[in-house]
C-alpha cells in the first residue's frame, strides 16, 4: 500500500491524493465522526483503506468507469468515503440532499442516470424506494445505517457495511489489490470528477461536471491563499450536495490534507463545533445571524453586572476591534481596554460559540448585514466573504485579511479572471470552472460567452478598492412602472437585517410602487412576546398581531429612510407591505433547499395577497397548500392586514441631479 | 410472538376505602408481546399498573410473574425481577441531565460499592464506562443525542416522555409498564414514539404492557387488547376482536339503549 509511484503521483485526482496522504501522513487524523457520544477517529491510512474496501465493493456490484453514483445523507465519513471510492474506480459521485423530498431525489438520480445510490439510513432508502419505478437505471441501493431496515427484503439493497466486507476480503488477494492500484493511476485530471446540481434558485436543478484536475487545482489555490495546511480542521455540517461542502471540506480537505470532523446529527452540530474548535470554517450569514440572536437573546437574561460588563465591553469592541483586526494603528489605551475585554468577553463569548481557534472564517451566499459582520470582526473572528458558483466550483472573489468589508465581496480569487459585461453582468474564468452542464450541452452554451467566460447571471460592479459589489440577479432588476430601477434583493437584504425579519419578497417590477411581504423571525418576536406578556398559540396568530405589525411598520420606516438617502434606489420606497400568514419554506417550493426566496413562485402562490397590496385593499386573504414533514398535504386558510407606508422625500436629490 | 405467560394477573380485586378500582380481574402477559390495557377514565387501568409492579397489594387475588406466585412485592423488588414503567405524569429528575437521568436507570445494575464509586477509579471506573456505554446506545436509539447534557425540567413534553422511556429501557427490563406514554403529544411524536415501543418491543426483546388512549396507536401496536371499564374487565383479545365487541364500543361511546 502507498508505494511511491515516481513520474505517476501527478495527484490530478482525488483518489491519488488520497493514496499519497496515506503514504505521506498515514498516522495524521483525517476524518473524525462523533458516534454513541465518543469522537471516532480515523487516520489517513485508515480511510484510504476503507475507501478502497468500498471502491471495491462497488466493484463487484458490477460498477465501472464512467457510471454514476448518486450518494445522499447528512454529513457522515462513510458518504464522504464513497464519493472518493466512486473516483476511485472512474464513476462519477452525485450527491444528493438529504432534505430532498422523495420527487426531487428522482428527478436528480434519473437525470443522472444513477446506478448505484449510497444512502444514510431508513429515511433515505424510504424515499427512493417510493420511486423506484421511476428509476429503470438504479440498479442497487447501500445504506450505511442499519436501523429500521432489518425487515426489508428488496434484493436490490445492501449494506454498505456488507460490501466492504466483501470488497475487503477480494482485496487480501494481492491482484485484486494490485488491479485497484492500476484503476486508480488510470484515472487522468480530465475525467469528470463530481456532478453537483445547483440549487435551482433560477428554476430546475443543473447538473454541474466538474473534472478533478480543475476542483484540485483551485482548491490549491485557496488553500495556500489562506495558508490552510495539515494542522487544520473543519467542521463538515454543510449539504453534501453544495458546492460549499465539497469545496471547503472534501475539496481542500483532501488537498491540503486536514481533518473534516462531522458531527453527531444535525441537532448537534453547535455543541460538536464547540468540542471540536475547528480553525477553517465556513457559515452562511444566516447562521451568524442565528447565532448573535440567540447570544443576545441569552444576553438578555443574564445578571445586571454581566449585562453590564457586556455592554461595557462591546462597546470598546465595535469602536476598536475592527481597526485592530484590520491592523490599523490605535491608542495604547484603547489596546489595554480591547485586551481586558478579550479576557472577560471576548474570549469567552468565542469559546462559547465554538469559534476560539479559528483562524480563518467564510461567509457567502447572500448580503450580511453590516452590523452582524461588524460583531464578529470585532470579537476578533477573522470572518471575511466570499463571492462563488457551482459553475466555478466556488471562489470567484474571496476578501484578504487586510481588507474586510461587509457590503462588497473582495477581489477576484488568486487565478480568476474577472469582468463586468455591458449589462452589468458579473462573468468569469477560473481554474475551478465547471467542464459542462450534464447532459445539457445547450445549457452549458447558453452560460459560456463565445470567448470562454462564465456568466454569472449577477449583476454587481467593481469598487474604487477593487471589490466586487453584487447587487442582484441580472434578471431580477426591474423598473417601476416610471422608469425607477427596482432590485428586490437589494430592500430584501435592507429588511432582512432586523432581527424581527426572516424573510421578505419585495414586489414592484412593471408596477407602480413598491410592496413587500414579509416573514416574521419566530425566534426573536416570540422572545419579545414572551417578555410583554403577549401570548400566542402559532406562528400565524403571532404575525397576525397589532403590535407586531406595529413593531414591523417601524423596520418598514427605517427602511424606507435608508432607500431615500440612495439617489438611486430613493423611488423605490415600500409604499405598501403586509406580514405573510405563514413562514417560507422549502418544503412547499417557496425557498430553494439552500433557503433562498423563488420570486416567482411566491408571486403565483400568494397572488391574491399581491393584488391585495395593489388593490388599494385593507386586508387580503389567502388560502394555500402546504405540505408537512411526513409529505401529506393540508390546507391552511389566512387573512393579513395591510399597512400603507408614507415615503420620505428624496434626500440628496439636489447633488444627484 | 406470543410464547409462555411472563405475568398473570387472577381475580384482583383493589379498593380503597369504598371506592373500588378493581374488581375481580384476571388476565396475563406473554412473552414477547405487546399487551395493551385500555378502557374509559377512572376504568382502573393505571391501578392495574400500580398493581403489577408492586405500588399498590391489592385486597384480593393473585400475580404469578415469571412463575412465581407472590402474596406482595414492593417496587424496588418487582424493579430487581425486570420490571421498569414509565408514568403517567412524567417522574424524572428535572435538573439532572438526559444522561444522568438514564444512567439512574441502570443504578440497581452498578455494583461497585459507594467507595469506590466515590473514587471513580479502578473497577468503578470500568463499571461505568460500560454503564454509560449502554446508555450511549439508548440515546443513539432514541435520537436525543442532541439533549444529552440537557436538563430534562428545560425540554418539551414530547422529549421528557422519550427520556423517561429511555431510563426504562436503561435497566434492560424484561416486562415494560408504559403508562400513556403518547399523552399530549402531536402526530409526529406520536409515530416517532410507536417506532420506539415497535423496536423496544422486537429488537430490544421487551414484552410491553402498554396504557393509551390512541385507538389508531392501540390498534397498530398491540397483538392483544385488555379492556376495562369501571374497574371490571370487559373484553379480551386480538385488536379486531375488541374493537368489534359490543360491550366495548358501549363503554366508549355509550350504550345505545
Amino acid at each position: 500500500m502507498g508505494s511511491a509511484r515516481e513520474g505517476r503521483d501527478a495527484n490530478d485526482t482525488f483518489a491519488k491524493l488520497l493514496r499519497s496522504h496515506a503514504a505521506e501522513r498515514g498516522q495524521r487524523p483525517a476524518f473524525r465522526h462523533k458516534d454513541f457520544g465518543i469522537w471516532q477517529t480515523w487516520t489517513w491510512a485508515e480511510v484510504f483503506e476503507q475507501t478502497r474496501a468500498i471502491a471495491q465493493g462497488l466493484l463487484s456490484l458490477g460498477l465501472d468507469r464512467g457510471d454514476t453514483i448518486a450518494v445522499a445523507g447528512a454529513n457522515r465519513p462513510r458518504l464522504y468515503w464513497s464519493m472518493t471510492a466512486a473516483q476511485m474506480i472512474g464513476a462519477v459521485p452525485v450527491p444528493v440532499y438529504a432534505d430532498s423530498v422523495a420527487d426531487e431525489i428522482a428527478a436528480v438520480l434519473g437525470h443522472s442516470e444513477a446506478a448505484v445510490i449510497v444512502a444514510q439510513d431508513q429515511e433515505q432508502v424510504d424515499k427512493i424506494l417510493s420511486v423506484r419505478d421511476r428509476l429503470p437505471r438504479l440498479r442497487h441501493l447501500l445504506f450505511d445505517e442499519p436501523r429500521g431496515l432489518t425487515d426489508y427484503d428488496d434484493p436490490s439493497l445492501h449494506a454498505l457495511e456488507a460490501i466492504m466486507a466483501k470488497g475487503r476480503s477480494a482485496l487480501s488477494d494481492a491482484r485484486v489489490a494490485a488491479e485497484l492500484d492500476r484503476r486508480i493511476d488510470e484515472g487522468v485530471g480530465a475525467d469528470p470528477s463530481v456532478i453537483l446540481y445547483t440549487s435551482g434558485t433560477t428554476g430546475r436543478s443543473k447538473g454541474v461536471v466538474l473534472s478533478g484536475e480543475r476542483s484540485i487545482a483551485a482548491a490549491r489555490d485557496t488553500v495556500a491563499y489562506d495558508k490552510l495546511t495539515d494542522r487544520d480542521e473543519a467542521l463538515a455540517y454543510l449539504p453534501l450536495a453544495w458546492v460549499g461542502d465539497h469545496y471547503l471540506n472534501y475539496a481542500q480537505g483532501f488537498v491540503a490534507g486536514f481533518c473534516i470532523a462531522c458531527p453527531e446529527s444535525a441537532d448537534t452540530a453547535a455543541t460538536d463545533l464547540r468540542e471540536i474548535g475547528p480553525t477553517y470554517h465556513f457559515a452562511p450569514p444566516r447562521v451568524f445571524e442565528a447565532l448573535l440572536t440567540r447570544l443576545q437573546i441569552r444576553m438578555e437574561d443574564a445578571g445586571a453586572f454581566k449585562r453590564w460588563l457586556y455592554r461595557r465591553f462591546m462597546a470598546v469592541a465595535k469602536r476598536w476591534g475592527e481597526k485592530i483586526a484590520n491592523g490599523e494603528r490605535i491608542p495604547w489605551s484603547a489596546r489595554l481596554a480591547y485586551g481586558l475585554g478579550d479576557l472577560l468577553i471576548y474570549a469567552p463569548l468565542k469559546n462559547a460559540l465554538g469559534f476560539s481557534r479559528i483562524r480563518v472564517a467564510y461567509t457567502a451566499g447572500e448580503a450580511i448585514g453590516a452590523d452582524l459582520f461588524a460583531f464578529y470582526r470585532s470579537i476578533g473572528l477573522n470572518l471575511k466573504q466570499l463571492y462563488g458558483q457551482t459553475e466555478a466550483f466556488l471562489f470567484v472573489t474571496a476578501q484578504t485579511d487586510q481588507a474586510v468589508r461587509s457590503d462588497a465581496v473582495g477581489p477576484p480569487a488568486p487565478g480568476v479572471d474577472l469582468r463586468i459585461a455591458p449589462d452589468g453582468e458579473v462573468q468569469f474564468k477560473s481554474p475551478g470552472m465547471f467542464v459542462g452542464y450534464f447532459h445539457e450541452p445547450d445549457k452549458t452554451r447558453e452560460a459560456i460567452t463565445d470567448d470562454g467566460y462564465v456568466k454569472t447571471g449577477d449583476a454587481g460592479f467593481f469598487e474604487p478598492d477593487g471589490q466586487l459589489k453584487i447587487v442582484d440577479r441580472a434578471k431580477d432588476v426591474g423598473r417601476l412602472s416610471n422608469g425607477q430601477m427596482f432590485a428586490p434583493k437589494y430592500i430584501e437584504n435592507k429588511l432582512k437585517f432586523f432581527a424581527d425579519i426572516r424573510e421578505a419578497v419585495a414586489i414592484g417590477d412593471g408596477r407602480d410602487f413598491v410592496t413587500a411581504m414579509i416573514n416574521i423571525e419566530l425566534a426573536s418576536v416570540g422572545n419579545w412576546a414572551e417578555r410583554n406578556n403577549v401570548s400566542y398559540a402559532s406562528y400565524q396568530e403571532l404575525a397576525a398581531n397589532p403590535q407586531v405589525y406595529a413593531m414591523i411598520e417601524k423596520h418598514v420606516d427605517a427602511v424606507n429612510r435608508s432607500l431615500s438617502e440612495e439617489p438611486v434606489m430613493a423611488g423605490a420606497q415600500i409604499r405598501r407591505f403586509l406580514i405573510l400568514p405563514k413562514e417560507l419554506d422549502a418544503d412547499d417550493g417557496e425557498l430553494t433547499r439552500t433557503q433562498k426566496v423563488r420570486r416567482g413562485f411566491i408571486a403565483d402562490r400568494y397572488a391574491p395577497l399581491v393584488e391585495g397590496l395593489y388593490n388599494g385593499a385593507s386586508e387580503a386573504s389567502i388560502a394555500a397548500e402546504i405540505t408537512f414533514e411526513d409529505g401529506r398535504k393540508g390546507k391552511l386558510v389566512g387573512t393579513s392586514r395591510i399597512v400603507d407606508m408614507a415615503p420620505f422625500p428624496r434626500a440628496k436629490e439636489a447633488c444627484a441631479a | 410472538m406470543s410464547g409462555d405467560i411472563l405475568l398473570s394477573v387472577e381475580n384482583v380485586s383493589l379498593s380503597f376505602g369504598g371506592v373500588r378500582a378493581i374488581a375481580d380481574v384476571s388476565f396475563d402477559i406473554r412473552k414477547g408481546e405487546v399487551r395493551a390495557i385500555i378502557g374509559p377514565n377512572g376504568a382502573g387501568k393505571t391501578s392495574m399498573l400500580n398493581v403489577v409492579n408492586g405500588f399498590y397489594r391489592p385486597q384480593k387475588g393473585e400475580i404469578t410473574y415469571r412463575g412465581r406466585t407472590r402474596a406482595r412485592m414492593k417496587p424496588h423488588e418487582a424493579a430487581e425481577q425486570g420490571i421498569a414503567r414509565t408514568f403517567q405524569n412524567v417522574a424524572l429528575f428535572k435538573g439532572m441531565t438526559t444522561l444522568d437521568n438514564i444512567m439512574t436507570g441502570r443504578s440497581l445494575r452498578m455494583k461497585r460499592s459507594i467507595f469506590w464509586q466515590a473514587l471513580r477509579h479502578g473497577p468503578a471506573l470500568d463499571e461505568e464506562i460500560e454503564h454509560r456505554r449502554v446508555c450511549e446506545e439508548i440515546i443513539d436509539f432514541l435520537q436525543i443525542e442532541h439533549i444529552r447534557k440537557t436538563p430534562v425540567g428545560a425540554l418539551p413534553y414530547g422529549l421528557q416522555k422519550r427520556v423517561e422511556l429511555g431510563r426504562a429501557l436503561a435497566m434492560e427490563p424484561e416486562l415494560l409498564l408504559l403508562d400513556e406514554p403518547m399523552a399530549g403529544m402531536n402526530l409526529e411524536e406520536k409515530e416517532d414514539m410507536s417506532r420506539f415501543i415497535v423496536e423496544a418491543n422486537r429488537l430490544r426483546g421487551a414484552t410491553i404492557a402498554l396504557i393509551e388512549h390512541d385507538m389508531g396507536v392501540v390498534m397498530d401496536l398491540s397483538d392483544r387488547v385488555v379492556v376495562l371499564e369501571y374497574g371490571r374487565k370487559i373484553a379480551d383479545g386480538v385488536p379486531d376482536v375488541v374493537k368489534s365487541d359490543q360491550k366495548v364500543i358501549d363503554a366508549y361511546l355509550g350504550a345505545g339503549h
